[in-house]
C-alpha cells in the first residue's frame, strides 16, 4: 500500500509546521500555485508506521550477510552515525566563516592527511560526491595536465575490459574516447594488447588493483612504466582499496591519481544507494589541478581554499564541499581503526575471501581464476550448472535470498559467464561464511532434484520475481492523484 | 581457516604483491582509539563550531525537521542497505523511492522524476547535458545561463560540461529589479540556442517572470530548465505550469525538505522532466510493476540508459543517488504534509519581509532590488560588508552572505534570509546588533576621514 493510499484530506502532523499560513499578498497572483500539490495527508504516526514497515522489506548489513563483490558491504559502526549527528556538526551552515568552523575543518584536514598516508599520494581533495565524480575529477585533471603541457593529441583513455561501467562512461563525459584492453585468463592485463593500444593518443590508463576479478595485478610496475614512458598518466580506481590497506599503496605502485570510495573502504553507510564519497588524491605533478574546496592549515588555523586560491584547479563539483556528513563518518571510522586497525582490515578481509574460495573449491564449485590467491573477493562461475541443470547465476542469487543471504554481485565482471563475485569483508565471522557455503551447496542439490523450484525462487520475500520487461514497457514512474 | 586455505600465515596470502613495493604498516596514520576516546574528541570538535543565530541562506536553509524523520531514516534497514539491484530484497527502498518520485512530480507538476542526483548544483549540470541530448532542433550546444543563477551552481556546471564542447552564455540581470532582464533574453531571439536556465526564486531571492521567459524560449525552440527550491513550490507556481506548456526540465536542491545544514551535505539534487525526455534522464529511476503472482512490486527501470549497461554510451557516469537523504525527505514530506509545507514556506516569506523591514529602518541599510522577493533579499550597506559581517559574528549572529566577490558591481551588498526557524526575538536581536555595528562603522569611517 502506498503512503498516498493512507491519505485523507485535511489530516496533518499539526505540531510539525507553523500553525497557519502567512500572507502572500506581496506576490503577484500569476506566480502563485493554484492547485495544492497531491502530497499525502497523514498523521505522524501513520507515516512512522508506514516507513517502519517498508524498512522491514529491505535486506541490509544490520540484518543479513551481504557478500556483494566490489561493494565492500562491511559493518557501519553506529558511533560514526551518532557522533556525526552532534548538533555542532548538523547545525553548521556551509558558508559559515572558517574562524567559526575550526572543529569541522580540523576533522576534514586530518581526513585528507590520513587518506594521503594510507594511499601514498601527495594531496587529497574531499570534493567529489561519489566514486563516479571522483573518476570524473581524476580524468579532468589528466586532461588539464596534458592541456597545460600543450599535449592536445592525447584523447584516449585505456580501460581494461573487467572495469566498472563508470570508467568508460566517465571517459566519455570528460571528452575522451575509452579504449578497452583485454584481460588474460589468469586475471592480469594482456601486456601485448596494452602495448598495441599505447600511442601518442594515450592520455592515461584506468586500473582497479586488485581488479574486479579478485586478483592483484602482478605486472603493475611494468604497466606503470609502459604508460609513463608513452607520456600517459595512471589512474587508480579505489573500489578495492580495502584489500590492500597497509600492505601496498597506490602511490608506491606508480599511480598519479586515485579516487577512494569512502562508502566502501571507510565504512560510511550505503544508505540504499547513496550518498557516497569519492575523495580524490594525486601525486605531485597533478597537485595544482585538484578540485576545490580543499582544507589547509596555516599558523594553527584551518582554512578552506577555493577557486581564488587555486586558479589551475579543475573546478568545483558541488555547491559546497562534497558530502560532509559522509566525510565526518569516514573520519570517525578511521580514528577508531587507526594504523593497526587498517592493516587488520586488509588482513581479515583477505583471509575471509581466501577461506571462502577454498571452501567453494572443496565443495566442487568452479572458480573463475583457480590457481591464484584471492584478494578480498573471488569469483565462482556457474556455467556448468547453467548448462547441465539449467539453473543460472541469477537463480542461485534469488534462492540465496530465501535462505537469508543477500546475493553476491551477479553477472559482473561481464567477461566471466554466469558469475558470482563474492566479497565477504573483514566484518564477518567464520560461522557466517560456512553458513553461506552450506546454502550454496543446498541450492545446487535442489537444482539437481528440481530445477524449476530454484528457477522460481524467491518464495519467502515480500514479492516474487518481478516483471522488469513490463516495468520498462508500460512505464509507471509516479503515483498520480485521480483527477 | 589458514589450514583450510593451505597457508601458514596471513602474510602468505599477500605473496602475489611485489615485495619491493610493499609497505610495513601505515606509520603516518594515528593509533586507533576506543569509542569513548573518539566520542570525547568529536564532542570537543563539535563545540568548536559556532552556534550563532543563522540568517544565511544562499543555497542552504535552516528548517525544522520532525524528530521522527532521521529516527526512521537511520534504521539499519535503510541506513545499511545497498543499491536495490536485488529488487525482491529491496522493496522497502524501492517503494519509498517510487513514493519520492511521485511527491516530486506532484510538487513540480512535471511528468517524471528520477531517484535523485548528488545535489542541486550537479543536478543543474546534468540538466544542461540532458537538454543538449534532448533538443534535436538545436545544433549550437549554447546554453543561456543568467547571472542571477546561484554562482556556485554556475561554476559547478562549467566544471562538469567543460569536456563536451558546450557554451554557457551569461545573461545580465536588471540592475534595478534584480530579475533576469527580458530584454537581455530577447537579444537572442531567432538564434540557435539549445536551452535557457531560470532559477525561481533567483539567487537574490527575487521572483522571475517565469511565464514570459518560458513562452519566449519555446517560441524560439529553446528548451527551458527550471532551478527551483522545492519547499517554495508549496506556494509558488510549479515549473510544470510555467508559461503555456510548462518547462522541459526542473532541477534543484532537496535540502529544504528534511536535510540538516550539516556543512553542505549530504543533500540531494532533484531532477524532473517531461515524458518526452524520459530516455535522456540520467541516474536511477524506479518503476511499478507486478511479480509472477501479479502482485504489485517495484524495480529499477530504464537501466539501458545507465553506465553499468551502456558503459561509454551512457546518459551519464552517475551511479549513486543520494538514497538516504531521499529517504529522509520522503518521510519529511509525509509527516509535514501539503498544508504544513504551505505554512512553512509562507512563514519564511513573512519572516524575511519582517527582517528586511526592520533592517532597512537602520541608517545606512537599504534594500538593493525592487523586484518582489520570496525568502531572501539583497541589502546594500554604507559600510564594508566583510567588516559588518565579522562584527555581527562577534555578537553571535551569522548575518548573511557577502556578495562582493561574486557580484563586485553591487558594492557592499549581502544576501539575508529568515526561515520559519527565526523568532521575533531573533529578528529583533539582529536588528539591534546591526544598529550598533552600523553606528560603530559610521564612526570609524568618520574618524578615518
Amino acid at each position: 500500500m502506498l503512503i498516498f493510499e493512507h491519505s485523507k484530506a485535511g489530516r496533518q502532523g499539526a505540531p510539525q509546521a507553523p500553525k497557519q499560513a502567512s500572507s502572500l499578498k506581496a506576490i503577484p497572483d500569476a506566480l502563485l500555485r493554484k492547485k495544492r500539490a497531491a502530497l499525502p495527508e497523514v498523521s505522524e504516526m501513520q507515516a512512522v508506521r508506514h516507513y517502519t514497515r517498508l524498512s522491514q522489506k529491505n535486506f541490509s548489513i544490520d540484518t543479513q550477510f551481504y557478500p556483494l563483490g566490489s561493494c565492500t558491504m562491511k559493518y557501519n559502526p553506529r558511533a560514526c552515525n551518532s557522533l556525526s549527528m552532534l548538533p555542532g556538526f548538523l547545525g553548521r551552515h556551509p558558508l559559515t566563516p572558517d574562524e567559526q568552523s575550526q572543529g569541522y575543518l580540523a576533522c576534514m584536514y586530518e581526513l585528507q592527511d590520513m587518506l594521503c598516508e594510507a594511499t601514498g599520494m601527495a594531496a587529497f581533495s574531499l570534493a567529489p560526491m561519489a566514486g563516479a565524480q571522483g573518476e570524473f575529477a581524476g580524468l579532468a585533471m589528466i586532461a588539464a595536465y596534458h592541456q597545460a603541457n600543450g599535449d592536445h593529441a592525447r584523447k584516449e583513455i585505456l580501460v581494461p575490459d573487467a572495469a566498472h561501467g563508470t570508467n568508460p562512461a566517465t571517459a566519455t563525459m570528460c571528452g575522451f574516447t575509452a579504449r578497452e584492453i583485454k584481460t588474460l585468463a589468469n586475471g592480469d592485463v594482456d601486456l601485448e594488447a596494452l602495448k598495441e593500444a599505447i600511442g601518442p593518443e594515450t592520455a592515461g590508463l584506468m586500473l582497479t588493483n586488485p581488479s574486479t576479478l579478485g586478483v592483484f595485478e602482478r605486472q603493475i610496475e611494468t604497466i606503470a612504466k609502459m604508460i609513463h614512458q608513452a607520456g600517459g598518466l595512471l589512474y587508480y580506481d579505489g573500489a578495492n582499496l580495502n584489500a590492500i590497506l597497509g600492505k601496498i599503496r597506490p602511490g608506491d605502485m606508480g599511480f598519479d591519481v586515485i579516487h577512494s570510495n569512502l562508502h566502501k573502504t571507510f565504512s560510511t553507510p550505503h544508505g540504499g544507494g547513496g550518498p557516497g564519497s569519492g575523495a580524490v588524491g594525486v601525486a605531485e605533478r597533478l597537485l595544482p589541478y585538484l578540485p576545490v574546496p580543499m582544507v589547509i592549515k596555516e599558523d594553527d588555523q584551518y582554512r578552506l581554499l577555493t577557486e581564488k586560491d587555486r586558479p589551475e584547479s579543475m573546478g568545483r563539483l558541488s555547491a559546497f564541499m562534497g558530502n560532509p556528513g559522509v566525510l565526518v563518518r569516514a573520519y570517525i571510522y578511521m580514528r577508531l581503526l587507526g594504523r593497526e586497525g587498517m592493516v587488520r582490515v586488509a588482513e581479515f578481509a583477505t583471509l575471509n575471501a581466501n577461506y571462502m574460495m577454498a571452501e567453494a573449491k572443496k565443495r566442487g564449485f568452479e572458480l573463475a581464476i583457480p590457481d591464484r590467491r584471492a584478494s578480498h573477493e573471488f569469483i565462482i562461475t556457474l556455467k556448468s550448472e547453467a548448462r547441465d541443470l539449467h539453473v543460472t547465476a541469477m537463480d542461485f542469487a534469488k534462492r540465496l535470498l530465501d535462505l537469508g543471504y543477500h546475493a553476491p554481485t551477479t553477472y559482473f565482471p561481464l567477461l566471466v559467464p554466469e558469475c558470482l563475485l563474492i566479497e565477504p569483508t573483514e566484518s564477518e565471522a567464520r560461522e557466517v561464511l560456512d553458513g553461506f557455503m552450506d546454502a550454496m551447496q543446498q541450492i545446487r542439490e535442489e537444482a539437481k532434484e528440481n530445477p524449476e523450484f530454484v528457477q522460481g525462487a524467491p518464495y519467502t520475500l515480500p514479492v516474487k520475481r518481478l516483471d522488469e520487461v513490463r516495468a520498462a514497457r508500460q512505464l509507471d514512474l509516479a503515483w498520480k492523484a485521480a483527477e | 581457516m589458514l589450514q583450510a586455505i593451505g597457508v601458514n600465515s596471513i602474510d602468505d596470502l599477500f605473496e602475489e604483491i611485489p615485495a619491493n613495493l610493499r609497505v610495513d604498516g601505515l606509520p603516518g596514520v594515528p593509533e586507533g582509539m576506543t569509542e569513548m576516546e573518539v566520542s570525547r574528541l568529536m564532542r570537543s570538535r563539535a563545540s568548536q563550531n559556532t552556534n550563532a543565530i543563522c540568517f544565511m541562506g544562499a543555497g542552504a536553509y535552516e528548517h525544522h525537521i520532525p524528530a521522527a524523520v532521521w529516527e526512521i531514516t537511520t534504521r539499519g534497514e535503510y541506513y545499511s542497505a545497498y543499491t536495490p539491484y536485488q529488487a525482491e530484497a529491496s522493496q522497502g527502498t524501492l517503494q519509498l523511492t517510487y513514493e519520492y518520485q511521485s511527491m516530486m512530480t506532484a510538487l513540480t507538476a512535471m511528468d517524471v522524476s528520477n531517484a535523485s542526483m548528488y545535489d542541486g548544483a550537479s543536478s543543474l549540470a546534468e540538466a544542461v547535458l540532458m537538454s543538449v541530448r534532448g533538443n534535436r532542433k538545436s545544433k549550437s550546444r549554447k546554453i543561456l545561463l543568467p547571472e542571477s543563477v546561484n554562482p556556485s551552481y554556475r561554476r559547478t556546471t562549467k566544471t562538469i560540461v567543460k569536456g563536451q564542447n558546450i557554451e554557457l552564455v551569461p545573461v545580465a540581470y536588471d540592475a534595478a529589479s534584480g530579475q533576469s532582464s527580458m530584454d537581455a533574453f530577447k537579444a537572442f531571439s531567432g538564434e540557435d540556442i539549445t536551452a535557457v536556465v531560470i532559477q525561481q526564486p533567483n539567487f537574490f531571492g527575487t521572483l522571475e517572470d517565469v511565464d514570459a521567459i518560458t513562452d519566449w524560449a519555446h517560441e524560439n525552440n529553446i528548451l527551458v530548465i527550471a532551478v527551483v527550491n522545492p519547499l517554495t513550490l508549496a506556494v509558488l507556481k510549479p515549473p510544470g505550469e510555467w508559461g503555456a506548456t510548462g518547462v522541459d526540465i526542473a532541477c534543484g536542491d532537496g535540502q529544504p525538505l528534511g536535510a540538516p545544514l550539516a556543512s553542505g551535505g549530504p543533500y540531494y539534487g532533484l531532477l524532473c522532466c517531461t515524458q518526452a525526455l524520459v530516455r535522456q534522464m540520467p541516474g536511477r529511476i524506479v518503476g511499478r510493476t507486478v511479480d509472477l503472482d501479479d502482485k504489485e512490486g517495484f524495480v529499477l527501470t530504464l537501466q539501458a540508459r545507465e553506465q553499468h549497461i551502456r558503459r561509454s554510451k551512457a546518459t551519464s557516469n552517475i551511479c549513486t543517488n543520494q538514497g538516504l537523504v531521499v529517504t529522509a525527505s520522503t518521510i519529511h514530506m509525509s509527516i509535514v504534509g501539503p498544508q504544513g509545507l504551505e505554512n512553512t514556506a509562507s512563514a519564511c516569506h513573512a519572516n524575511t519581509n519582517d527582517l528586511i523591514k526592520k533592517l532597512c529602518a537602520i541608517d545606512g541599510v537599504e534594500q538593493r532590488f525592487t523586484g518582489v522577493g520570496f525568502h531572501e533579499a539583497v541589502l546594500k550597506l554604507d559600510a564594508d560588508v566583510a567588516d559588518v559581517l565579522k562584527a555581527l559574528m562577534n555578537k553571535n549572529i551569522l548575518g548573511g552572505y557577502d556578495l562582493s566577490s561574486d557580484y563586485p558591481e553591487l558594492g557592499n551588498a549581502m544576501l539575508v534570509c529568515a526561515t520559519e526557524m527565526r523568532t521575533q526575538d531573533d529578528i529583533s536581536a539582529y536588528a539591534s546588533a546591526l544598529t550598533e555595528v552600523m553606528a560603530a562603522q559610521t564612526t570609524k569611517v568618520a574618524e578615518a576621514v
